[in-house]
């Protein structure tokens, strides 16, 4: 494969010089490091490590001329931060990929990501922050021979760590926007699509006949119209038999996959409905596999937070089932009347709520022919609800303030794969206030108080927050939670951060100190378990 | 042949390093928020400056940033003829509320969709907000991480810089 990599990528390298471009090529990139040192703090549990600091490092560089690209990455951790896998060790390459397009191609060897539709049967991707990157190993093409008419096929290897797993994986996808393909000049739009994707992996097992090749196949539509737009998503996965293999007992059981979606919006005023329905949607690139395997995406259907005790007990989306709705209501006020005053004042909207499938997933329940009620809500175990309401108001020249209320339920044992009946739904209610002063030109104070009151989990918390941001090089900032309402007395900590960070250019340094909690933090739909931390920190990201 | 591919990339990158001094727009597709794609390079704006900003409904800093320009935007356009382009790295999870969120702020933007981030890796985003200011000729001359209070100031000089 490798070869056949080298090979390609000189090949576009001569084909370089054919096209005719007077421009010079372009070199851009650029460069991420986190580094963090780790003391013991036996109060909150944190352990020192053994190298005392511990850094992640990123550099991208890209090269384009014309219609061709190339480039790579280099990782290197040395080692990797605690809150990363250990698989993560030692320095390496391991994306690089060169491409080049003509008259409507598009042909990627190398390293690429992609994605199906939502993603419900295929997506590969980076989140540096999570410690996530399966990126793809192989070929895609991408062809574009009508307008309005988009094909696209790839095969490769999936990326785990500093490997790649087993199984090969085969895509493709057409999508074809209607009113550009037939030139209508209709109001409503339409756009369809299609998309298969297919693994293969060779049967080594004695015991067992496992299907060599399992697939997954999607349909897509989207309808617009004016402010309206529909867009809904189905799919199915075949006979795998991922995860659920035991010495005596293996299940070939389907999974499937329907998200839908409707908004509407105008001036000043938008909604947003949503539900989805999944049921033994895992596929990963290896049978049998962990979730650092997983190749595709079932966006988790609740608001994602970026306030700290908002997003405490986050949602995450249950693969083997679940059944959820959300809906969103954006409005502003208009300025000039008693309520939206001299700026206008904007109120924001979500309720999601998620719960189990009816009779449970067809993987639980052993049969290929268990069809549980498609909607049902009452009767069935909550995993998780938020209900939230906010207001942003800008009330003079210098001064803005936010307000968010919560009511949020969490399953801790299903969300965190916990055993039943040990923790339970963990209830909390939350409260935040977010003012900013402008003190003069390019000095602003910015002041967060949050509060949550919880009956369950490790009790209520409280956070302060205060940064000072001289516009445009310095920020500032000091954060204390505290967690008042555990229910064990030795628990009740104080976690203190401070922060402060340098712009300049295209450069930004941040340095810090202070002490993080043990939890689940989620970035862009993808969670991970953190241990708790004390020590300083260093962040430098740059580009070129 | 690992090393063959390194001694490759490296000739490539020095051999041009000379000249790579001006930075032009990749030539990469996003979404439309009606549905279809356009290419990055193909964005438009008669020669005037550009403004390129890259956002997301769950990033509080990134609307910050939007709806603070957003008050003054006709104001930066009667003077300096200015557009900007929003460039939404919201995922699949969240993609549905950037048309209702981009509607119902009374934005006047041009909205674009980087669900998979691709253009988003290929411009060096490593993070959001980041905003970058193109010249007449559609090449990017300045550009700045994160937004604080007050940095609007500072764009709105650069802009100033390239109507002169």
């Amino acid at each position: 494969m490798f070869k056949k990599i080298t090979y390609s990528f000189i090949a576009s390298f001569l084909a370089l010089n054919s096209f005719a471009q007077n421009k010079s090529g372009e070199i851009h990139g650029n460069f991420d490091l986190n580094m963090q040192s780790y003391l013991e703090d036996e109060i909150i549990g944190a352990e020192a490590a053994d190298e005392i600091i511990l850094n992640n490092a990123y550099l991208n560089i890209n090269y384009t001329k014309g219609d061709f690209s190339t480039g790579l990455r280099y990782e290197s951790y040395l080692n990797a931060l605690l809150d990363f896998d250990d698989d993560y060790k030692g320095n390496g390459v391991p994306f690089r990929y060169a491409a080049y397009s003509m008259g409507g191609l598009e042909v990627t060897a190398g390293n690429y990501y992609e994605q199906i539709g939502s993603g419900l049967i295929f997506r590969s991707y980076e989140n540096k922050g999570l410690g996530h990157d399966n990126s793809m190993d192989g070929i895609r093409l991408k062809y574009n021979p009508l307008k309005g008419v988009y094909l696209k096929s790839f095969i490769g290897k999936s990326r785990t760590y500093f490997t790649y797993a087993d199984g090969i994986i085969r895509g493709a996808d057409y999508e074809i926007n209607v009113n550009e393909a037939l030139f209508l000049k209709s109001k409503t739009r339409i756009i369809i699509g299609q998309g298969l994707v297919s693994r293969f992996q060779a049967d080594n097992n004695p015991k067992f006949k496992l299907p060599q090749n399992v697939a997954a196949y999607s349909s897509r539509l989207n309808i617009i119209n004016g402010g309206w737009n529909y867009s809904g998503e189905y799919a199915i996965k075949l006979n795998d038999p991922v995860g659920s293999l035991t010495t005596e007992e293996n299940n070939y059981a389907n999974g499937s996959a329907l998200m839908s979606s409707l908004t509407y919006s105008k001036r000043g005023f938008g909604i947003v409905t949503e539900m989805h329905r999944i049921n033994h949607m895992d596929f990963r690139s290896e049978r049998a596999q962990e979730k650092q395997y997983i190749i595709n995406y079932i966006p988790t259907l609740s608001k994602q937070h970026a306030y700290t005790l908002l997003a405490l007990y986050p949602c995450a989306t249950q693969t083997e089932g679940e059944f959820g709705a959300q809906v969103d209501v954006f409005y502003k006020i208009k300025k000039g009347n008693l309520l939206g005053g001299k700026y206008g004042t904007k109120i924001i909207f979500n309720l999601s709520r998620i719960n189990a499938l009816n009779g449970g997933n067809s993987y639980l329940n052993d049969n290929m022919e268990h069809t549980p009620m498609f909607i049902s809500i009452k009767e069935e175990e909550l995993y998780f609800k938020d209900l939230n309401i906010e207001i942003h108001k800008k009330i003079n020249k210098k001064l803005r303030a936010s307000g968010i209320l919560a009511i949020q339920s969490y399953n801790k044992d299903v969300l965190e794969g916990k055993t039943p009946g040990t923790y339970g739904v963990v209830e909390s209610t939350i409260a935040i206030a977010d003012v900013s002063y402008k003190i003069k030109k390019g000095h602003t104070l910015r002041i967060e108080l949050q509060e949550l009151f919880a009956d369950g989990g490790e009790g209520s918390w409280s956070m302060g927050l205060v940064e000072y941001t001289i516009s445009p090089h310095w920020f500032f900032t000091a954060q204390d939670m505290y967690n008042w309402g555990n229910y064990e007395m030795s628990k009740q900590l104080h976690y203190v951060n401070i922060n402060c960070g340098f712009l300049k250019g295209t450069n930004r340094i941040e340095i810090g100190y202070g002490k993080k909690r043990a939890g689940i933090f989620c970035v862009g739909g993808v969670c991970k378990e953190v241990p708790s931390s004390n020590g300083f920190s260093l962040t430098i990201s740059s580009s070129f | 042949m690992k090393k063959l591919f390194l001694s490759l990339f490296a000739t490539i990158l020095f051999s041009t390093i000379i000249f790579a001094q001006i930075r032009t727009l990749p030539s990469i597709d996003v979404k439309t928020l009606d549905g279809g794609s356009i290419n990055i390079t193909e964005l438009e704006n008669n020669g005037q400056p550009i403004v390129i900003s890259f956002w997301a409904t769950w990033c509080k800093p990134c609307k910050k940033e939007l709806n603070t320009i957003a008050e003054v935007y006709e104001d930066w356009q009667d003077e300096t003829g200015v557009k900007l382009v929003a460039i939404s790295i919201d995922e699949s999870r969240s993609m549905a509320k950037v048309s209702p969120y981009v509607n119902a702020s009374d934005w006047d933007y041009e909205v674009y969709l980087d669900p998979n981030g691709d253009l988003k890796r290929a411009m060096g985003v490593s993070a959001v907000p980041h905003t970058f200011l193109l010249d007449s000729k559609k090449e990017i001359v300045w550009q700045h991480k994160g937004y604080v209070d007050g940095d609007e100031d500072e764009l709105l000089e650069q802009i100033k810089k390239l109507a002169d």
